[in-house]
């Protein structure tokens, strides 16, 4: 079990002296777990610690564990922590398929990145320019990349809240469902109860 | 680490050419037995009979040059932002500001002198068959000077004024105040105007700083007997009588002093208007007849968009011209006999490139390491080399080479010309470098990818465009340096501008037309390259396309 978990164990972060939050969680493989706080109940800050990118105004104790592994004092792309934000952040440079095969690890790339484009719905996209997809396929796009870089945990950050309402429900069903299918720990950011209601798990708030 | 030594770079010369004109200002200098301290070359440069006039000039031609320039800019800002004419101009900006100032100041000349193309227009409407006998280049008043230098601060203030657009909010704050009943001229000024100045107010006093000290363009224009300070140290700096030298130093020293008190003027100046402007808001009156500025604000930006245009365009005659004889529009002939005296120009022109190339190439370097360590020099650093005078710190510097034996040449030029190019260079590619969302360095470490990785496959094809725009404006930066080519070289480094301006004198008008062609090719070339290659490499990729 502890192969697939997301631990942070005491986890506190502070900013001059000030403590923002302090978190202890273990997130299951296949759990969603939401953090739900206000602006500056430093949920974004959790994030940037855990995929290595604090900044070094704040200071953190604790552990993050994945799978079993120490990530916390890692380089940030040595702790296969996967994220996504509420922009999809496609490479503006690179192709859709560019994009796919910049995150992709190991062989048998190009059958990996057609199958992986043909499952959320956007076979022979390869060569399109991303600039020129609709936002929905966009955010498909952003979270098959994220994916095939294998990734142990999956984490969000307000991923659904430039989406239009319709789109929302869509790919928020999208993310949880592949998340769900290779057993990642997700942990998501959000003030949205509805994006909270949808993943179906533990709700953790935040005080400001 | 880099940030130290970029600071050493940009801080140390001048601060070494301040001590360097302290010194023999006051009497120190050994290299010609003298080593006691007083003030014989004040009162030398007092008693000199020029020194009044010639700094009265300096005065006033820096002062008009700004007040025209402030008044020119805020105009076009004013009756143009927003408008298709005002994107139309913003094309035009950029090379306009990478024209060399000599060459937009040879191209004035081509225009207003009494045989130039104004007189040559009147001329056929009014039958005058001989030039009028009039001085109006290097007119004792400077006016063609304070022209001259206007027509080329006009569109850096543009440009700076595009940079401090996002932050007014200038479309929102002209609805309200057009609900409020203010005419668009009278709402930008009451509104949006003071968000804008606060931000380029750097930039005004840099205009005021150049415009007060300028060499090139105050020999090409300006007055001659006297002439302007400036111009008068480097001529004393380039007298192979090196007592002279002392002379210069003291009028570097009044030089900078007429900067500082140039500035106190235009504080209280700023202070007058602010005062003005809120007597008007207190008043509550609607200005309806600053609408009839609109009109001259849109001639103003064509005006200087045909002159500088223009300029190079009879420039460019001038050197293919046989016979042309006043008042044709046109030679008579053509020859490309101007062009076949190539020696010269072939070897300064392999300087000026070989010069702006390095500086180029030393000032890419500075920009990777900095962009790749995410770290950035404070705005009033890359400013300070710009403040300082360059006809005040240069001469020290010559000063302090003679002392220690170093020898004049072409690395003394290399280091000089960088310390004005890194810092046009690092402030035009902040701002992109900025704005760079770091968000897609954490997605690339997230897939699993190096620093290295993220900045070579990410980052930099991302920046490229704003970072080869900015290699062009440095490109350009150093092929119009004067003074620091031809006082730090010794005479020996010879580029397009040395040779442009030293043949003002002469006024070969043909030979100047070849050097002001060649130096606007040197200067706009990479700028077009800059501007080309990244719409090419990135032709199927629309979210690359704006920059």
């Amino acid at each position: 079990m502890a192969e697939r978990t997301l631990m942070l164990d005491d986890v506190r972060i502070s900013l001059g002296g000030t403590e923002l939050l302090a978190v202890d969680l273990t997130v299951n493989a296949g759990e969603v777990v939401t953090i739900m706080g206000p602006s500056g109940s430093g949920k974004s800050t959790l994030l940037a610690w855990l995929t290595g990118n604090l900044p070094s105004a704040f200071a953190a104790s604790g552990r993050a564990l994945l799978g079993g592994t120490d990530i916390s004092n890692l380089p940030p792309e040595q702790r296969r922590m996967g994220i996504l934000f509420q922009d999809d952040l496609l490479f503006p440079h690179m192709s859709v398929g560019q994009n796919l095969s910049f995150g992709l690890r190991g062989p048998d790339r190009k059958s990996r990145i057609a199958d992986a484009l043909a499952s959320v719905g956007l076979e022979g996209f390869e060569g399109r320019d991303p600039a020129t997809l609709s936002g929905g396929q966009r955010s498909r796009v952003a979270l098959m990349r994220m994916l095939l870089s294998e990734p142990k945990a999956l984490l969000l950050d307000e991923p659904f809240a430039k989406l239009d309402a319709e789109l929302r429900g869509q790919v928020r069903d999208l993310v949880f469902k592949h998340a769900k299918n290779q057993g990642l720990p997700v942990l998501m950011v959000t003030h949205d109860v509805a994006d909270a209601e949808a993943a179906g798990g533990r709700v953790i708030t935040l005080r400001s | 680490m880099v940030r130290l030594l970029v600071a050493l770079l940009l801080i140390g010369p001048v601060a070494a050419g301040l001590v360097g004109v302290v010194l023999p200002a006051f009497g120190y200098f050994p290299s010609i037995g003298r080593t006691t301290f007083g003030f014989d070359a004040f009162r030398e440069l007092f008693m000199w009979p020029g020194f009044v006039p010639s700094v009265r000039l300096s005065v006033t031609t820096g002062l008009g040059a700004t007040v025209l320039a402030v008044i020119g800019a805020s105009l076009i800002s004013a009756a143009l932002v927003g408008t298709t004419s005002w994107q139309r101009l913003r094309v035009m900006l950029g090379p306009f500001l990478a024209l060399p100032h000599a060459t937009a100041a040879f191209g004035l000349a081509f225009i207003i002198a009494p045989s130039g193309l104004i007189v040559r227009l009147l001329a056929v409407l009014f039958g005058w068959d001989r030039p009028p006998d009039l001085v109006i280049i290097n007119d004792p008043l400077g006016h063609a000077m304070i022209l001259g230098l206007a027509m080329k601060e006009i569109p850096f203030l543009l440009l700076m004024i595009i940079a401090a657009l996002p932050q007014s909010d200038f479309d929102r704050r002209l609805q309200v105040s057009g609900a409020l009943g203010y005419g668009r001229i009278a709402g930008w000024f009451l509104t949006v105007w003071p968000a804008i100045y606060g931000q380029i107010r750097l930039p005004v006093y840099l205009v005021l700083a150049y415009s007060i000290s300028v060499v090139d363009v105050a020999i090409i224009l300006g007055p001659t007997t006297p002439p302007p300070l400036a111009v008068a140290i480097t001529r004393l700096m380039n007298d192979p009588d090196l007592a002279m030298r002392s002379k210069a130093a003291a009028g570097a020293l009044v030089q900078l002093g007429l900067v500082m008190a140039a500035f106190s003027i235009w504080w209280a100046v700023e202070r007058m208007c602010r005062a003005f402007r809120n007597g008007i808001i207190n008043g509550g009156g609607r200005l309806p007849s600053a609408e009839v500025t609109k009109p001259f604000g849109k001639a103003t930006a064509y005006a200087i968009t045909a002159m500088l245009i223009m300029g190079i365009v009879i420039a460019a005659l001038w050197s293919v011209a046989g016979f042309w004889g006043f008042p044709d529009l046109l030679p008579n002939s053509f020859t490309l006999r101007s062009w076949a005296r190539r020696d010269a120009l072939i070897d300064a022109g392999m300087e000026t490139v070989l010069i702006a190339g390095a500086a180029v190439v030393a000032a890419l370097l500075i920009a990777l390491s900095l962009t790749y360590t995410d770290r950035k020099l404070p705005t009033w650093l890359l400013y300070a080399p710009l403040i300082v005078p360059q006809v005040t710190f240069l001469p020290g510097l010559q000063t302090l080479m003679l002392f220690a034996g170093l020898e004049a040449g072409f690395f003394p030029v290399l280091i000089v010309h960088l310390i004005f190019v890194l810092p046009y260079v690092l402030l035009t590619f902040q701002g992109a470098s900025d704005a760079w969302d770091r968000r897609f360095a954490v997605i690339g470490a997230a897939l699993g990818r190096s620093r290295v990785s993220i900045f070579v496959r990410l980052q930099l094809p991302m920046l490229i465009g704003p970072l080869l725009g900015a290699l062009a404006i440095g490109f350009a930066v150093s092929v119009g340096q004067y003074l620091p080519t031809l006082l730090i070289g010794g005479g020996r480094v010879e580029t397009l501008t040395t040779e442009a301006v030293a043949l003002a004198s002469g006024g070969d008008r043909r030979l100047i037309g070849v050097y002001a062609v060649a130096q606007t090719i040197a200067a706009l070339l990479p700028f077009v390259i800059a501007a080309l290659l990244p719409a090419i490499v990135w032709r199927n990729r629309k979210g690359m396309t704006h920059g």
